[in-house]
């Protein structure tokens, strides 16, 4: 089945404005489902949904668990420890059995970059890319997306830098195509060691060198978590001293000129790249961002089943009757 | 055998500055006459090549025919056979083989199988350190008097710069050349493909161009330093060009080889996480593309080689940064050089065959390459401008790993001749 948004969602990098914005128009009545008693609406009743999770993660899958099944699809769960792909089972033999069990749509953290569209090319399933290795993580950038415009209304115009290690990451790379095609300025800081070579050309982005500049220059902030093995890999040369340089501190926020949003993908590293006082106080829009996270997961769900952006106040709606 | 007569033909030959229509007759496995209308014996076998290039048979300096260990993706028969579609006939098979061909049974090994496939020659590249593992050197003497002609520990760089310098040296008494595979290993870690503005995009980790150049002027230096002669394979970037003729330009005893994939295509053709398009060294960009071209045709780059390196299919079809490295490019090579240099107005047919032929030869040291009298009777015939499309079920070879599959090509070999026997015929 494919609707507006084609039959997959790999990255935000082959989607369009317009196909952005609908999926942020689509998710703001799909949100009002969770906020009601009853927290479910027929929308996807009788479709099946594989949770298909590589590599470990607790927030996007139960974000993508919740979403589903506020949808009424029927959800399944594979984790990889214990399961066949433990035991050897290719990609693409993992994907086919899957498909032979009439699976509707497929939901796939991997960390090998290109993991999602492998699989896409390969199934007739819809696919969802809930991550892939340090490419893309598209309905991260969507959740970062719907965050920020609704403190904002529009995007355009607005000033987001993405701060610590862009080389290593897929919440990046979404965010950052997702900004610019909404028409928000970008730039990355972090030390140099963690930005790609040649970041400005790649991605259309400017490059703040010291913390404190990109405090000046930006509306939001998105901080980025520091892996902790980027030390022993021999990016940087201390934690202490990222927090130093680059940790985003009170302290340093009581100089921006203008108010400051707060965002981060979690998990935090508090004390590294974010201070607890930071991530717990009036800037922070952290939390939001987790509560969007499952309206953007189920709008995307929605439209990928044949939804139509238009028809979800109704999809929403359906749940006030029951 | 009979003595063979290629009629008619176009007669290409820069080694004896030959480009003339006329006759071509092998005598118990040498050129017995070339040029002009010639008899011949009765007993000839005549062979009609009106509108067909005749040239040397191309001789391949770099390839992996995967025997002994993985006979499932490749054998030296039908390596060999590859070569012979391909108008090779000659090939240089590489040593990283399962076990790795370190030692004079190994090399007899080699020669013995392809003796046995009766198809293109093909000659053993034994390694430089024993199990490739760039500790101990290999008996290197014994493997040249088995028949080895270079020795190399291709698909790894010679990390150890005191091991490479000993190489050079301890080679000298043999008079061949030390084949490198140019990779700083630290700078190269874990990289699947060019490091640029593709891999920023696909989140891949890329392979910055000063991995290969850090590792071609230091074998360059130990060149000089030595004289020792340093072949350095598969060279993918403008940065490596620029240190090669400063090289050559001081006299130092360097040779260099690049792969018809690393002429044409750049980091782009990637895509969609393509693995058809992952190799090592990487794709490039189109300015590593254009100062390629340029060394070659000026000689700073001395000639072609197709660094064939079947996979099986299931080893491709996986994740872009988990499929191994490589692609076949015997059965292409000629085509796709036709199709973008000499359609493009980059070489001309001459050239092509010169880097694909002649230098090969004169580079490793190597009977063939030339139609003068009296020299091995390895000749390729082909049609200059039949155009046909690549589909992996016709190569020989049993890899499908190609780039090129469905792309329609010019230049096409009709037949290969090695010691004056065809051992390829199209559509035969």
């Amino acid at each position: 089945m494919t609707g507006a948004l084609g039959k997959d969602l790999l990255d935000l990098e082959s989607l369009s404005a317009a196909q952005i914005t609908g999926i942020l128009d689509t998710a703001v009545p799909l949100k009002a489902v969770s906020e009601r008693k009853i927290k479910k609406v027929p929308t996807l009743r009788g479709a099946t949904v594989a949770n298909l999770f590589f590599e470990a993660s607790t927030r996007t899958r139960v974000s993508f668990e919740f979403a589903e099944k506020r949808l009424s699809a029927d959800a399944v769960n594979v984790a990889t420890a214990g399961s066949s792909v433990a035991k050897g089972e290719t990609l693409v033999d993992t994907a086919r059995n899957l498909e032979a069990m009439r699976i509707d749509m497929v939901v796939v953290r991997h960390s090998a970059s290109g993991a999602a569209r492998f699989l896409a090319d390969r199934i007739d399933s819809n696919v969802i890319n809930a991550g892939d290795g340090t490419h893309e993580h598209p309905t991260q950038g969507l959740l970062d997306l719907l965050t920020l415009r609704e403190r904002w209304g529009t995007l355009a115009g607005r000033r987001v830098c993405i701060c610590g290690d862009v080389l290593h990451s897929r919440v990046a790379r979404s965010n950052i195509h997702g900004l610019r095609k909404l028409g928000a300025e970008v730039a990355v800081c972090g030390p140099r060691t963690l930005l790609p070579h040649g970041v400005e050309e790649v991605f259309g982005v400017t490059v703040l060198d010291r913390i404190e500049a990109a405090i000046e220059w930006a509306d939001a902030l998105n901080v980025l978590r520091l892996q902790l093995e980027r030390m022993e890999a021999g990016y940087i040369p201390s934690l202490r001293e990222y927090n130093r340089v680059f940790g985003v501190t009170r302290e340093r926020l009581e100089r921006a000129p203008r108010d400051l949003l707060i965002l981060h993908p979690g998990p935090m590293n508090r004390g590294v790249e974010i201070d607890s006082d930071v991530a717990d106080g009036p800037h922070s829009v952290i939390l939001d961002q987790v509560t969007n996270g499952v309206a953007v997961r189920m709008a995307v769900l929605y439209l990928l089943r044949g939804g139509r952006p238009d028809q979800a106040a109704a999809a929403g709606a359906a749940a006030g009757d029951s | 055998m009979r003595p063979l007569l290629l009629t008619g033909g176009r007669l290409l030959d820069p080694s004896i500055h030959l480009d003339a229509t006329g006759d071509l007759l092998l005598v118990n496995g040498r050129v017995e006459a070339v040029g002009g209308r010639i008899a011949g014996p009765d007993e000839a076998e005549r062979i009609d090549c009106a509108g067909l290039v005749v040239s040397p048979g191309f001789i391949d300096v770099h390839c992996h025919l995967r025997e002994p260990g993985r006979e499932d993706v490749e054998t030296i028969a039908t390596g060999a056979r590859a070569a012979a579609a391909g108008g090779f006939t000659a090939v240089c098979a590489m040593p990283n083989t399962d076990p790795v061909t370190d030692n004079q049974a190994a090399i007899g090994f080699i020669r013995a199988q392809a003796e046995r496939a009766g198809a293109s020659r093909v000659y053993p590249i034994g390694a430089i350190s024993v199990g490739q593992k760039g500790e101990q050197l290999t008996e290197i003497g014994e493997m040249v008097a088995a028949g080895a002609v270079a020795i190399s520990d291709d698909g790894k760089p010679v990390v150890s710069a005191q091991l490479f310098r000993n190489a050079l040296e301890y080679a000298r008494t043999f008079g061949i050349p030390v084949a490198d595979h140019c990779e700083e290993p630290t700078l190269a870690h874990g990289g699947a493909m060019h490091e640029g503005l593709v891999s920023a995009r696909l989140g891949l980790k890329g392979i910055p161009p000063e991995s290969e150049e850090i590792m071609v002027i230091r074998d360059i230096l130990l060149a000089r330093r030595t004289g020792g002669h340093a072949h350095l394979c598969h060279m993918s970037t403008a940065g490596s060009v620029e240190l090669i003729r400063w090289g050559k330009e001081r006299g130092i005893p360097v040779t260099a080889e690049v792969c018809p994939h690393h002429l044409v295509l750049t980091d782009e053709r990637v895509g969609q996480y393509d693995t058809n398009a992952k190799m090592n060294p990487p794709l490039r960009t189109w300015a590593d593309v254009e100062a390629l071209r340029a060394a070659l045709k000026d000689g700073t780059i001395d000639c072609v080689a197709t660094d064939h390196a079947p996979h099986h299919y299931d080893e491709k079809e996986r994740e872009f940064a988990h499929a191994p490295n490589g692609i076949v490019g015997l059965e292409t090579a000629l085509p796709v050089l036709i199709t973008w240099l000499v359609a493009g107005g980059i070489l001309t047919l001459g050239e092509l065959v010169e880097k694909l032929s002649c230098a090969p030869a004169r580079v490793f040291g190597l009977e063939g390459g030339s139609l003068r009298r009296g020299a091995i009777a390895d000749v390729a015939v082909f049609d200059p401008e039949a155009s046909w499309t690549v589909r992996g079920e016709d190569f020989r070879s049993k890899g499908r790993n190609s780039p090129w599959l469905g792309e329609t090509l010019t230049g096409r070999v009709r037949r290969t001749v090695v010691g004056g026997r065809v051992v390829h015929e199209l559509g035969a």
